[in-house]
């Protein structure tokens, strides 16, 4: 028995070893840039690396991988003297690089001004995005592409060390995935800075939210294939003035978030939002409530629940809340609301030493109209903390 | 593509016995093989130094075809020698492993009428593979596109309008993103419910292809003849072809929410009275893909009249609107009852 688990350990020691990993280096230069940039995607096998070179590329079609365990690596992000992929000329495709294969790692180049999205991954399990840049240089406009690193459908994705500017939705937008760390980057002027949509466990760590519209959003939607959002952490990061007025195309989710929405929870359950910064978000340092848009759809769960706050910095909040009837509450009181911000519905424990704002619309379908504001004590015994996320030890290894 | 027809109509009188010595068929070594050649004339396809198609292969065509820039299409498919295809209870076909379906492209004012484009999907032992070939300017031949191209062409829409398109050859990934069934590449096009053999059906050597004529009890309707379905089931015929290869729940487009096969219920997962999910500006300002009862707030008819990368859909494939089918939609929803869900 000892052999034979010998002799399979050593088989698949074996399998793992490409034969020959090679490096398909491409030239940003010359007029066919394009075709021999996608050519090398598609010709990679398992275990290269595609090496993008150094300078701007002038791109005019969407790129795509769909080989598993490439890396696309290029000589950085900084404009001058990184591999900066330029999307302005855009003719076709959704987004600027889309992935559909597994164990793909990209790192050290920026994508510029798509027309749709970023990077998009799709039911590609275990992607790494590492050292990269996403950016719409005109800063914030509503003829941005909607996110800019947008992983969906996949199990275990690590975005790391990432800065993504001006997306029309969200800059950082995972969605329908399981397994996933967001940390160490940079969301700067978009809609949602970060965004963790209908997603089963997440941390959402030491990262910068600031000049978004919201700056991280939690979100549960209906509809959708996966469903039933839960168990994402966000802490450790610095969310502050979120003040950019809200650029989204009307219609989408993210268009009705009011600008200076610092952590921001809709539906989903056990969401821990703790030693976090959060400062100068003139609606909300954290504002939790429930979808409250007809939908139809018999399972979904439009109430946040078990949501637990505690030991966040709190600066000042609540100055120039957002949503329709906010003036009037701030001038009822003061001239500003508390810094957490409820709309009544589901239940949350709040241990932070902050005032909390409740709308007292627990019923989901009450229009807000009728909000009767009052302050709120959510002081309690929070569930049992979540374990947090635990990726793949050879995602990990990629970033070191 | 006057020629091409021409050449197919060649084809069938040859199968008809005008012609006593059968030509060969294409080279199944190759299609067998793990290579991509380099020209398409490797596959033996075409009669050599030419873009006639040799009449071993069967033609087809679609009740309802995917739209692609008003391209005329050519359709063919190869069986290997001693199999046959079969439907299967869903009404996909099933071809056997060294099975070839060809797709020429082209317009009858660009290049004489000659073939822009061939795409192949080949069925290895591995799976379907997907390979573009573009057409030489002497048109004797074709060369491996890989990772696609824009071709300037020139044609006229049936309304008289004149085009001038960057028209986009997909890549071998782009083919994929169409052809994927949960990671997958398979075919779209033929299925028993939309499949037409014409006047191929009567060929002696049909039944080698196929063991019994693919019957669908629910046949698709043709999108554009009144006669052949009403007004709904024309629109989700259209919707079916040109969407739902990649809006299903093992699709490309699975992550949205929307689907739109033939078999799909029409209600909020079809589009109903559907917020955007990923569309960014794709959703126009708008609420829902479709709002009974009004077209023009309906963003999927928005994004069907769009030639704009991030909001057009399809997200390939198209870059001329399509106006007949999107009035096909508009009339459609307009018809809808404006409460109805």
């Amino acid at each position: 028995m000892r052999v034979h688990w010998f002799s399979l350990a050593a088989l698949l020691a074996v399998a793992a070893v490409p034969a020959a990993a090679k490096t398909l280096h491409v030239s940003a230069d010359g007029p066919d840039a394009n075709e021999k940039l996608q050519e090398a995607l598609i010709l990679a096998e398992p275990g290269d690396v595609v090496e993008l070179g150094a300078g701007t590329w002038t791109l005019t079609d969407g790129l795509s991988l769909d080989v598993d365990n490439v890396t696309v690596r290029g000589a950085g992000i900084k404009d001058g003297e990184g591999s900066v992929l330029d999307f302005a000329g855009q003719q076709g495709a959704g987004e600027g690089l889309l992935v559909t294969s597994d164990d793909v790692y990209l790192t050290d180049f920026a994508v510029l001004n798509t027309k749709g999205d970023g990077i998009k991954s799709k039911g590609a399990d275990r992607i790494v995005y590492h050292r990269l840049r996403v950016e719409w240089t005109a800063g914030p406009k509503e003829t941005n592409g909607a996110y800019g690193i947008y992983p969906v459908e996949s199990s275990d994705v690590l975005i790391d060390s990432v800065y993504v500017r001006g997306a029309s939705d969200a800059g950082i937008y995972v969605g329908q995935s399981k397994t996933i760390v967001v940390r160490d980057s940079i969301a700067i002027e978009n809609v949602a800075g970060i965004e963790i949509e209908n997603c089963y466990d997440a941390d959402v760590h030491d990262n910068v939210a600031t000049k978004n519209t919201g700056g991280i959003l939690v979100f549960d939607l209906p509809s959708l294939p996966q469903q039933g959002g839960h168990n994402v952490r966000v802490f450790d990061n610095m969310v502050h003035d979120n003040s950019t007025p809200n650029f989204a195309p009307k219609g989408n989710i993210v268009a009705s978030v009011p600008t200076g929405t610092g952590v921001l929870v809709m539906a989903n359950s056990r969401v821990e939002i703790f030693d976090n910064v959060l400062a100068d978000n003139g609606t909300a340092n954290v504002m939790i409530v429930g979808y409250r848009y007809p939908y139809d759809d018999a399972k979904y769960q439009p109430l946040p629940r078990d949501i637990a706050v505690w030991d966040n910095e709190h600066g000042k909040a609540g100055f120039a809340p957002a949503f329709p009837g906010g003036a009037g509450i701030a001038a009822a009181m003061g001239g500003s609301i508390p810094p957490v911000l409820w709309d009544g519905a589901g239940n949350a424990v709040v241990n932070d030493d902050v005032g909390v704002l409740s709308l007292n619309l627990p019923d989901i379908s009450t229009p807000q109209s009728e909000a009767k504001p009052s302050p709120a004590d959510l002081k309690g015994e929070a569930p049992a903390p979540l374990p947090g996320v635990t990726l793949p030890a050879s995602m990990e290894a990629r970033v070191q | 593509m006057r020629r091409l027809a021409a050449a197919f109509a060649a084809a069938l009188l040859c199968a008809s016995g005008a012609v006593a010595v059968p030509e060969p068929g294409p080279n199944q070594a190759v299609i067998d093989g793990v290579d991509m050649p380099k020209k398409l004339s490797a596959f033996g396809i075409f009669r050599p130094g030419t873009n006639e198609p040799v009449d071993t292969l069967l033609p087809y065509t679609l009740h309802t075809p995917l739209f692609s820039d008003y391209a005329e299409k050519h359709r063919l498919i190869w069986v290997p020698p001693g199999q046959q295809a079969r439907i299967a209870v869903d009404g996909h076909i099933d071809f056997p492993v060294g099975s070839l379906i060809v797709k020429s492209f082209g317009w009858p004012e660009q290049d004489d009428g000659r073939p822009v484009e061939t795409r192949l999907l080949i069925h290895r032992a591995d799976g379907w593979t997907a390979l573009p070939y573009i057409w030489d300017a002497d048109g004797k031949d074709a060369t491996l596109a890989l990772a696609g191209r824009r071709v300037p062409v020139s044609f006229k829409s049936p309304d008289g309008a004149a085009h001038s398109i960057r028209y986009a050859v997909p890549n071998k990934n782009q083919c994929k993103e169409c052809h994927s069934k949960a990671g997958a590449i398979v075919p779209i096009g033929p299925k028993a419910a939309n499949i037409d053999f014409g006047a191929a059906l009567t060929r002696p050597d049909f039944a080698r292809f196929f063991a019994e004529p693919p019957q669908a009890a629910a046949p698709i309707p043709r999108w554009d003849d009144p006669a052949s379905g009403s007004l709904e089931q024309r629109a989700r015929a259209y919707l079916d072809v040109n969407c739902a290869h990649c809006h299903n729940p093992q699709g490309s487009a699975s992550n949205s929410g929307l689907f739109l096969r033939w078999t799909d219920p029409v209600g909020v997962n079809y589009g109903i009275g559907k917020r955007p999910t990923a569309a960014g500006r794709g959703s126009g300002g708008m609420e829902f893909a479709i709002k009974p009862g009004d077209p023009d707030h309906s963003f999927l008819i928005y994004r069907l009249e769009s030639l704009e990368a991030g909001i057009a859909m399809p997200e390939v494939g198209r870059s001329t609107v399509h106006k007949e089918g999107a009035a096909l939609l508009r009339q459609w929803i307009a018809q809808m009852p404006k409460d109805g869900r």
